[in-house]
């Protein structure tokens, strides 16, 4: 099997806020011991809800925010080591598109600067048939560089953040929930937009969403992520989840079709605060399985054959 | 103070125009009219009277009003237009100087604050803290008690008294701009520090600051003739605003033309610049934002 | 026997344009309708109409009619319309964080619905507002009632902005988007509420979303808007079985399902419209992948389906 592009080892993010005069500051862990790799060539999806980490984790694994703990390995180098200058360097191979396209674009640069930026970055010189390039590979028209922001529907500018991610001929791209703000009928075609350039281009991509039906759809392997740990990883989309949180993650997803109407309300109660996690399985409080053993030990992301993680005493 | 320069290289941004926007209502047209007016006529004061300011006659004294002096003559017979025309250089290229200063050095203070944060930002803003816990004018008087009257003496004043006001601004806009997606992808495609805050911070945060920093000229003006009128700004015979009413109190019943003329001139002048201000916020739409600092 | 609610032919203007033109539907008591379509179709237009919030736009009803429970509401005046608004028709906003007053708590906002519209005393009030929270399944309601809305989560504070639609016992609940903004668990758990409450209670439910997952999973009949006028309307299963305009297919197949194969989600290509640059004929030509030389120059008519209608020139089968 070929060597991963990315791998992280043990990645810890600890964050502390307030505290002032009186008070005391308070510490998350945003990203708990998260171990992963992911192959070349394919999508690996990152799927939770708000609060989950996974945000966090797409920005330690590009190294935008430092890791409390652990490694971050891309293509054999140590990019938690790294310094500076070949950081600088190797940011070229790795790139990221935002989740909100209205605030990911400076609105007092045109769609030309916007897209000459990355370049301006790295040192090199812009032409104007470089950014027509970039401009028809994601399906814009050459006109649309001297618009701003503004002039555009979010669609188009979604497609305007994919284009600066590509701009450098990254190897990976980091998608951080690109369709979320999005009507769905865009989000299809910025999903369908993604898939064209992956094959055309050859990109390894980490796709990070809250729609567990998006992401079966989207990636090949699938990490599923609650309160900042993983709490399961599916070797495959056809894998059936084992963790109870996948499979209420997976009953609460809504298919577009009636037949499928989903009868019970898949989960009760909603996710506590990071900042005063339980003891046990961060999930407990909420998981119909859940004994006396989940509320007082944390189960540990245990391998299974095929690749296949869980972290639950009691899997499905 | 033009906003439409800073802008100027990214080509027909909607701030080139929001100078001249303002200028379109009539309140602002008007207010905008007057500062180019008061603005002109101070630049130009050589040219638009026959009379030199320091020129004494004091058999012409005390004269009111006339076809040859038509602001009247002060105690030492000099033309009160020529003077206030002068006083006007003094008054605005001081204010001015030292706002713009003041703007600038807040704008480097406010930023690296801001975006460095941390102890940093701690060290900056205790400073400067200190001097916008006391009101602008005791911090100009101590400032002049160590310096020394004259210009040089209110230009510091000035400068350090709203310093606080910029430093603030700046690093309000910064700190809500900072955590924009844009500068994060600046930072992703591996943008350094300078990068970041030359291209993405400080063009976005220009608006406001520099509109506050109109808007304290119009303060300014007044802090300068209050210390004109103690007498410890630009010192005889050198005519400022606020000299000039000094010497007009003691003679108010005798010749009240000699005080009217320059109070009306700071007046009328101030309260142009806060109403020329007020549609530049609006023609900018930066309200919300100036507010949240 | 009637509808509660009848929309029939209805035409919106604002000032010199038309978003809104020939909107029909129905919609009955223990029912939900959704009413869907792209971003900039018309359906929070729609709402606006329903409420007579019009005027807050600049706009009006210029044609046909909506009658609400035996009252035609496009000729109301402002101070029935007030009667209505809050007490017999409610709405819930997309936005539950900036639907409550952040200085006021969740209990006092509550009560003002029984003591607005019902003139109860505060103490009345607050037992009804207790008892709406009940009956939303919040636990601990008292407490729930004394605190701010920071202090609570989305999915809490939308259960609140839904208590303040129920607390007023409306037959009418107009709901625009009110679970995009939560996280997918509490979504359903919210979708499944509303959708019980409608049954149980006998009341109506106008769910505007441009999701079709979130209509197949609660609706009982379904209204595409497409560039402000009716493309579809049809009964749920008729419509997901065989849909007969080629938007409906569209957004339909915009939402992966379990079978759906890798590569193969498109989505719509293009967007919509605005208003001013309506094209002529089908408003969708543009887009439709079965455009022919009559759907650029001709409008199509509505016509009879089923269980509903359709207005395309080239519909889909009747069965799939």
């Amino acid at each position: 099997m070929a060597e991963p592009l990315l791998t992280t080892t043990g990645l810890t993010r600890r964050f502390t806020s307030g505290g002032g005069l009186l008070r005391r500051p308070r510490s998350m862990t945003a990203v708990r011991d998260v171990t992963l790799a992911i192959p070349r060539g394919s999508v690996t999806g990152v799927v939770g809800e708000s609060g989950c980490g996974k945000s966090t984790l797409a920005r330690l694994v590009l190294r935008l925010i430092e890791p409390s703990q652990g490694r971050v390995g891309f293509d054999g180098a140590d990019l938690t080591a790294l310094p500076a200058g070949e950081l600088r360097r190797m940011r070229r191979r790795m790139q990221m598109v935002f989740q909100d396209p209205y605030s990911s674009l400076d609105p007092r640069y045109t769609i030309a600067e916007v897209l000459a930026e990355p370049f301006r970055v790295q040192g090199e010189r812009v032409s104007r048939d470089a950014i027509d390039h970039l401009l028809s590979q994601v399906g814009l028209a050459a006109p649309m560089a001297a618009a701003y922001p503004h002039q555009l529907s979010g669609g188009q500018r979604q497609r305007v953040g994919v284009a600066r991610a590509l701009a450098l001929k990254p190897d990976f791209v980091v998608l951080d929930e690109p369709t979320a703000s999005l009507d769905v009928s865009i989000q299809a075609q910025i999903v369908a937009l993604l898939e064209r350039l992956k094959s055309e281009l050859g990109l390894t991509y980490m796709f990070i969403s809250h729609d567990l039906g998006l992401v079966r759809y989207f990636c090949d392997r699938i990490l599923v992520m609650y309160l900042g740990a993983v709490v399961e990883e599916l070797p495959s989309t056809e894998a059936a989840p084992r963790h109870p949180y996948t499979r209420a993650l997976l009953d609460s997803t809504f298919s577009p079709d009636p037949a499928l109407r989903r009868r019970l309300v898949a989960l009760k109660g909603e996710i506590p605060s990071p900042f005063d996690l339980p003891r046990g399985c961060a999930f407990a409080g909420r998981c119909p399985h859940a004994t006396a053993h989940c509320r007082d030990q944390r189960p540990e992301l245990a391998g299974e054959a095929g690749g296949h993680r869980v972290a639950c005493f009691h899997p499905l | 103070m033009s906003i439409a320069t800073s802008t100027r290289h990214h080509g027909v941004a909607w701030r080139d125009v929001a100078v001249l926007r303002a200028l379109r209502t009539p309140k602002g047209a008007l207010a905008g009219g007057w500062i180019i007016l008061v603005v002109l006529a101070a630049v130009f004061a050589p040219l638009l009277t026959p009379y030199a300011y320091d020129l004494q006659s004091l058999k012409e004294a005390y004269q009111p009003p006339s076809a040859a002096h038509w602001l009247g003559t002060d105690e030492f017979g000099r033309d009160l237009l020529t003077r206030l025309l002068y006083g006007g250089r003094t008054s605005l290229s001081v204010s001015g100087i030292a706002i713009g200063v003041s703007v600038f050095v807040g704008m480097v203070l406010g930023a690296a604050a801001g975006y460095f944060g941390k102890r940093f930002d701690q060290m900056i803003m205790v400073a400067v803290d200190l001097t916008w816990s006391f009101p602008e004018i005791l911090v100009a008087l101590m400032l002049v008690a160590i310096i020394g009257p004259g210009i040089t003496g209110t230009l510091v004043a000035i400068g350090v008294a709203y310093l606080a006001q910029f430093t603030r601004l700046t690093r309000a806009q910064i700190m809500a701009i900072k955590s924009e997606t844009y500068v994060e992808a600046a930072r992703s495609l591996g943008a350094s520090h300078a990068r970041v805050l030359t291209g993405h911070l400080l063009p976005n945060a220009l608006a406001p600051v520099l509109v506050s920093g109109m808007l304290a000229t119009g303060d300014a003006i007044i802090l300068e003739a209050t210390l004109g009128f103690f007498g410890l700004g630009a010192q005889p015979p050198t005519p400022s605003w606020g000299a000039m009413m000094s010497s007009g109190t003691a003679l108010l019943f005798k010749a009240p033309w000699i005080i009217i003329f320059p109070g009306l001139a700071v007046a009328i002048t101030v309260v142009a610049i806060n109403i020329y201000g007020d549609a530049l916020i609006r023609a900018l739409d930066i309200r919300t934002r100036l507010r949240a600092a | 026997m009637t509808a509660l609610l009848t929309v029939a032919d209805m035409q919106v203007t604002i000032g010199p344009v038309t978003p809104l033109d020939g909107i029909g539907f129905t919609l009955d008591r223990g029912e939900i309708l959704g009413l869907v379509g792209e971003s900039g179709s018309g359906k929070s237009l729609t709402a606006m109409a329903i409420m007579g919030l019009l005027p807050l736009s600049g706009g009006r009803v210029s044609a046909g009619s909506i009658r609400f429970d035996g009252t035609e509401l496009t000729s109301l005046g402002e101070d029935a319309y007030r009667q209505l608004r809050g007490k017999r028709i409610a709405f819930i906003s997309q936005n539950p964080m900036t639907a409550l007053d952040p200085l006021q708590t969740i209990g006092a906002q509550v009560d003002v619905i029984g003591t607005l519209h019902f003139g109860k005393s505060r103490a009345e009030a607050r037992r009804r507002t207790l008892e709406v929270l009940t009956q939303l399944r919040i636990p601990e309601a008292a407490a729930i009632c004394a605190s701010y809305p920071h202090q609570l989560s989305g999915g809490m504070k939308q259960r609140i902005v839904i208590a303040m639609a129920l607390a007023g016992e409306p037959d009418l609940i107009i709901a625009d988007e009110p679970t995009t903004a939560l996280d997918v668990t509490v979504q359903a758990q919210i979708i499944h509420l509303l959708a019980e409450l409608v049954r149980e209670r006998g009341m109506a439910l106008l769910l505007i979303t441009h999701d079709m997952g979130v209509v197949a999973q609660c609706c009982d009949r379904v209204a595409v808007l497409y560039a402000g006028r009716l493309a579809e309307a049809a009964a749920i299963d008729p419509l997901f079985a065989a849909p007969a305009h080629p938007y409906t297919q569209a957004l339909i197949a915009c939402i992966p399902r379990d079978d759906t194969r890798k590569g193969t989600l498109a989505g719509i290509p293009g967007t919509v419209p605005a208003v001013s640059a309506y094209p002529p004929g089908c408003r969708y030509h543009p887009r439709c992948p079965q455009a022919q030389d009559i759907c650029r120059t001709t409008v199509p008519d509505s016509r009879p389906r089923p269980s509903g209608v359709v207005a395309c020139h080239f519909p889909g089968p009747t069965n799939g």
